[in-house]
């Protein structure tokens, strides 16, 4: 059943764009998640206005919705301050790839705000003020003290997300991205097979969820060693 | 932006809210029957028995829900045997499909939540069940499952989430839920924002909903946990 009519090199390499799509996702991600976790936490009311509203929001619409929203007006919006603000008159056009990233990146970028917040408030505060103790500035507690122990702590909820992230990357075969999923309905409408070709996606997204689900047990060992187990 | 296209189309949006409504209510009942004895089966020390529910729950848990609704929608229509037969009538309509991947998708999720609430089951109160003298049936109907449904309660709130916002997809085959009708509305007057917009307040607004209602529902089934009122 597997005989993929010559199409293998295809869905391999839709595949490697799914990948490659997850994983900068995953960047933006994390980097807008800690941002917001550290905006949530931080003194400022702006600061948390803007992180509790981005958090809530994105968390409240499905994804599709939003990808569909960023896709379509995206694009409109960039092109209007492109030509208001600076003055650039020529049409922008964002590609697929780019959309798809900046899109997941910043939804995911919601989840991961609010599990980093967690992580963060699960570090003893006692630990980050013997760092100011020490004369240690923001940035040295922040990366001396409070990132290395709150991965442990951030690990699983980061895990699920991730899960999460990899799965969602499906959804922008919708939006006409040539991922996996794609190149499988293309193969599909060519042989008329399309058991065939939507189990082997089904396939090839569970080998990768089984490879992050190895890594993220690998990864928690690393971070919990010297810690007691119950 | 214009937002009298929305209150010009207010009733297709209105015809959408109810199908989405209607779809994630219904594969979220079937969901939670298949998923009770699953749960329990996977409990079970017979290999036989918690194998293939273990296989179902890996799969089901690993592949986007977007690729099992392709699966059921235009892959079993490869096989002649199914287009043959009697369910056949069934299997080609969007709405059955897009109710099965649903109802399995939230199954597989739900089981999982099920089992570790029903693996957390105190041992005291199996031992105090079986010195009462229950039987096995006896004893999951009064003390196991009652208490694994509290225990449960707060990711099952999570799950209802994402199976509304999971059910956005519906709209990739056809389905004019509120994301097709907004994706129906923006094709027709090239308004992705009042469209979508407008899409996702509607899903803002079920969110928050269910979040009020498990609230509430917690207060009611967690009273014992709570501090006395005086």
């Amino acid at each position: 059943m597997f005989d993929l009519h010559g199409y293998g090199p295809s869905i391999l390499e839709g595949s490697w764009l799914t990948v490659q799509l997850a994983l900068a996702s995953l960047a933006i991600a994390i980097v807008l998640g800690m941002v917001a976790a550290l905006a949530k936490l931080s003194k400022s009311p702006i600061g948390r206005g803007i992180a509790g509203g981005y958090t809530t929001v994105v968390r409240g619409i499905p994804e599709l919705v939003l990808m569909l929203l960023l896709f379509f007006g995206g694009q409109l919006v960039i092109n209007y301050l492109a030509a208001e603000v600076i003055g650039y008159e020529e049409y922008i056009d964002i590609d697929p790839f780019t959309a798809g990233v900046a899109t997941i990146g910043f939804i995911y970028g919601a989840y991961m705000a609010e599990t980093f917040r967690g992580a963060i408030l699960a570090v003893h505060s006692g630990q980050l003020e013997a760092g100011a103790a020490y004369g240690m500035n923001k940035w040295q507690v922040f990366h001396r003290i409070l990132l290395p122990q709150m991965i442990r702590f951030a690990l699983p909820g980061f895990g699920n997300n991730w899960l999460v992230l990899l799965k969602a990357t499906a959804l922008v075969s919708i939006i006409g991205l040539d991922d996996v999923l794609r190149k499988a309905a293309l193969a599909a409408g060519a042989t008329r097979l399309p058991f065939t070709f939507y189990l082997t996606v089904g396939v090839v997204y569970l080998v990768l969820t089984t490879v992050s689900i190895i890594l993220l047990q690998w990864a928690d060992r690393h971070y919990s060693a010297g810690v007691r187990r119950a | 932006m214009d937002f009298s296209i929305i209150s010009d189309n207010i009733g297709l949006y209105l015809n959408g809210l109810v199908i989405t409504v209607e779809l994630v209510v219904t594969a979220l009942v079937l969901g939670l029957m298949i998923a009770v004895p699953l749960a329990l089966m996977r409990t079970s020390r017979n290999p036989f028995i918690w194998g293939p529910v273990w296989l179902f729950i890996y799969v089901f848990r690993g592949t986007p829900l977007l690729v099992q609704l392709y699966v059921i929608y235009y892959g079993f229509g490869q096989f002649a045997a199914v287009r043959e037969s009697f369910l056949w009538p069934y299997l080609k309509e969007a709405y059955v499909c897009a109710l099965i991947a649903f109802a399995l998708n939230t199954a597989a999720y739900t089981a999982e939540i099920l089992r570790g609430a029903i693996e957390a089951t105190f041992h005291g109160e199996v031992e105090a069940a079986k010195a009462c003298g229950m039987s096995r049936s006896m004893m999951l109907r009064r003390i196991i499952l009652p208490s694994a449904f509290r225990r449960a309660l707060p990711a099952y709130s999570n799950e209802v989430i994402f199976m509304l916002h999971g059910s956005a997809i519906a709209s990739v085959i056809t389905i004019l839920d509120i994301t097709g009708v907004a994706r129906l509305i923006n094709s027709r007057f090239y308004s992705p924002y009042e469209a979508f917009i407008a899409a996702a307040l509607f899903y803002m607004a079920l969110t928050f909903l269910i979040v009020w209602g498990f609230k509430l529902w917690e207060k009611r089934w967690h009273a014992h946990l709570h501090p006395r009122q005086q």
